[in-house]
């Protein structure tokens, strides 16, 4: 069989087109863009008509791929772990509906905060909505689970969660590829009123759920996923959950027959085999990466029964990722040490682009907001919330996608005047269209700088839902059209830009300025390829 | 067999080139292989580190241990430092002196090479000099991949191959720039 080279991404794009997809559906996000990406420039994705193009948000992207389901199609919706949130409704209530065709919903978790505002763990919607969750523990299983994915998913007509965390998603790996599977033909429902929740079926749909989610414990899938090894004496026990299982091997390898190991990587988790693990020790060792998820359960309310170590009693930090070291220390093993950093390195944070037109839309703002007192920017999610770091310290919110427009309307509700929000195109049409929707019914006193690059461009210039619609969009809203402002962010409209954008802050209404000006990493890229194109052709 | 390399630079300087030649090459000679990378945020202009390990056994760990380390290679002379307590005891450091200064408190360079000095297995050249007189300014990273090709147990005909491999697409004179600059990055390091 093909052997690939592979990130954790790529591998369960690669085991999705193998295991029969049909659609995949995403909205990017570090850690999980290259999902998405990976099915794009796939030729066996094009050449089985498997739907790849990028959805308006992480909501719109869960619902379309429940629409494929319920077709009979087998559909995956990835997103980062706080795509979940924006996507929690459609995802509970698919577990009440249940599935047609298998639905896999991969959630890309991002402990340490490499490129996020939290690192919530989604574990917990699994249990939260009650179904299964797979976590594997390095790539190969990776690709190997999205087939058992997809198959306890039309077993038990449940979604299944998929949850990966930032290092296998962005490490590479060898991965053995298995024989591909057809894609399902187009087939509906059964039940006719499978998927109409009105509360008389979801009542019963829902009994169904809490106890299909018990006989979950005791499927030979997910047990086999669970691998419980004993080792020698009492001693402390270790439960590992996913990638941590390879820390732990990576410090005991030589001697891991010492230990009593329960390596997690499916759940809910039997309970017998926690319990025969318990029984055979005087402690046990959780390792998670995330939130203490299963330790907090081993404990319990009362926490008295078994004596458990981990992320609730300091044993091992309580946030951040894993790694080998952290691991170690928690085994109390010797830790190996390199030489200290030396005083003199500093911090190199992210920074714009030289030539970025976010730049010269905070200069521009600075420009004008000095005649003002501070507090007043409300930002967003993607690059230009770099506008927060010197030399612009310009933003003084970034909360969640969207949150930049309705925010600034609050603030003016509270008599905050003037007041600004700063969001990109991308995540305008995610989820900040909504929100300029209430300040247009409201003409809220707020200007509204859509920063346009024409592209998603933190998660490396994937295409804008934005792009060419936003003078539309916002019109079609009910921005007055002489409060619609176009201005391109250059140094040279530097006096023009900021003239303009003090004429709208002290309009006292609803005011929508679209700086546009492309990505110079998008637009660069774009010129390559032209170029390839032509010299292609040309040959 | 086993060579733990942490590869390290600013976002946008090519260090995921060098491990993708890196990883071709392991391919090619069927070492196990792990390479985490790292992608998003810090791409724009930040700190930015690749943990690359060849083994001809089962590797675990995605990431390397601290003080563990073979080798780093670092196409910025600050980066590398970042990296010291992963390094092993008998590793090897193999940078760029090109300062890549897009902060305010950026430290003396004079201060930086003392501190590289230290260590006693490093190498340190201007690579983008030596990438410039062979007239392509962009090859620094393949002058460093070149430079550290003697302490990556690899042979060097097959880092070659996975050169031409990578940037084969980009047509005949892309791969020898390339090539060029891996081969006198290899002879910039040969007396040290």
């Amino acid at each position: 069989m093909q052997k690939l080279l592979l990130l954790g991404d790529e591998a369960i794009a690669q085991a999705a087109l193998d295991a029969g997809m049909s659609g995949m559906y995403a909205y990017p996000g570090t850690p999980s863009t290259e999902i998405m990406e990976y099915v794009q420039s796939s030729k066996q994705a094009a050449s089985g008509n498997v739907h790849q193009e990028w959805s308006s948000n992480e909501k719109t992207a869960t619902e379309a791929a429940l629409g494929m389901s319920y077709a009979g199609k087998r559909a995956m919706v990835a997103m980062k772990h706080v795509g979940l949130n924006v996507a929690a409704d459609a995802f509970i209530n698919s577990a009440v509906t249940g599935v047609n065709g298998g639905l896999v919903v991969v959630s890309a978790d991002d402990p340490s905060m490499h490129s996020s505002q939290n690192e919530q763990d989604s574990r917990f919607y699994g249990s939260f909505a009650m179904v299964p969750v797979m976590e594997p523990r390095n790539q190969q299983e990776a690709y190997d689970m999205i087939f058992d994915a997809f198959d306890l998913s039309e077993r038990y007509r449940l979604p299944v969660l998929f949850r990966i965390t930032t290092r296998l998603a962005h490490s590479r790996a060898a991965v053995v590829c298995r024989q591909k599977r057809e894609q399902n033909r187009l087939t509906l429902p059964s039940n006719p009123r499978q998927f109409v929740l009105l509360p008389a079926i979801a009542r019963k749909q829902y009994k169904a759920l809490t106890s299909e989610y018990e006989k979950l414990r005791n499927d030979p899938t997910i047990e086999g996923y669970n691998r419980l090894t004993a080792g020698k004496g009492r001693g402390t026990g270790i439960i590992t959950c996913g990638i941590a299982f390879n820390y732990l091997l990576e410090n005991v390898a030589e001697s891991i027959d010492d230990y009593h190991v329960l390596s997690v990587a499916a759940y809910p988790v039997n309970r017998d085999s926690v319990a025969h693990l318990v029984e055979m020790c005087d402690r046990v060792l959780v390792l998670e990466e995330g939130y203490p998820f299963i330790e907090a359960q081993l404990r319990g309310l009362l926490d008295r029964d078994v004596k458990v170590l981990g992320r609730l009693d300091g044993t091992v930090p309580r946030d951040g990722e894993l790694n080998p070291s952290i691991v170690a220390s928690a085994l109390g093993l010797s830790l190996s040490e390199g030489r200290e950093v030396p005083a003199l390195v500093r911090q190199r944070p992210p920074s714009f682009c030289k030539g970025c037109g976010h730049a010269d839309v905070y200069s521009a703002l600075a420009g004008v907001m000095g005649e003002f007192s501070p507090g007043r920017v409300f930002s967003d999610i993607g690059c230009y919330t770099l506008g927060a770091l010197p030399p612009y310290n310009m933003v003084n919110s970034c909360v969640d996608m969207g949150a930049s427009v309705t925010m600034a309307v609050g603030a003016a509700d509270a008599g905050l005047f003037p007041a600004v929000a700063v969001i990109g195109d991308s995540t305008f049409t995610h989820s900040g269209m909504t929100g300029l929707l209430d300040a247009v019914i409201k003409n809220s006193p707020v200007t509204v700088i859509i920063s346009d690059n024409s592209t998603t461009g933190m998660t490396g210039g994937q295409k804008s839902q934005a792009t060419d619609r936003l003078e539309n969009i916002c019109l079609g809203l009910g921005v007055a059209r002489e409060h619609l402002r176009v201005i391109v962010p250059l140094k040279k409209n530097h006096e023009e830009n900021k003239a303009i954008i003090r004429d709208e802050l002290i309009y006292q209404g609803l005011s929508v300025i679209l700086a546009r000006r492309e990505c110079i990493q998008t637009a660069a890229r774009n010129k390559k390829a032209e170029t390839a194109k032509k010299n292609n052709t040309g040959e | 067999m086993k060579c733990d390399i942490i590869l390290a630079g600013v976002g946008g300087q090519g260090i995921l080139t060098i491990a993708a030649t890196i990883g071709l090459a392991a391919v090619e000679r069927n070492l196990s292989l792990k390479q985490s990378e790292v992608h998003g945020m810090s791409q724009r202009g930040g700190d930015v580190q690749s943990h690359l390990r060849l083994s001809d056994s089962e590797i675990h760990s995605d990431l390397i241990p601290q003080g563990k380390a073979d080798l780093i290679i670092s196409v910025e002379p600050m980066e590398a430092l970042r990296y010291l307590p992963w390094l092993g005891p008998d590793g090897w450091i193999v940078t760029s002196k090109v300062p890549y200064i897009n902060i305010p408190d950026y430290p003396e360079t004079d201060d930086i090479m003392t501190e590289l000095e230290k260590t006693a297995n490093s190498v340190v050249l201007d690579a983008d000099m030596i990438a410039r007189d062979l007239g392509s300014s962009k090859s620094g990273n393949m002058v460093i991949l070149g430079a550290a090709s003697k302490f990556i147990s690899i042979p060097f005909e097959v880092l070659e191959n996975a050169v031409r491999k990578l940037f084969e697409r980009k047509g005949e004179e892309v791969v020898m720039l390339n090539l060029r600059a891996l081969r006198a990055g290899r002879e910039a390091a040969a007396g040290r």
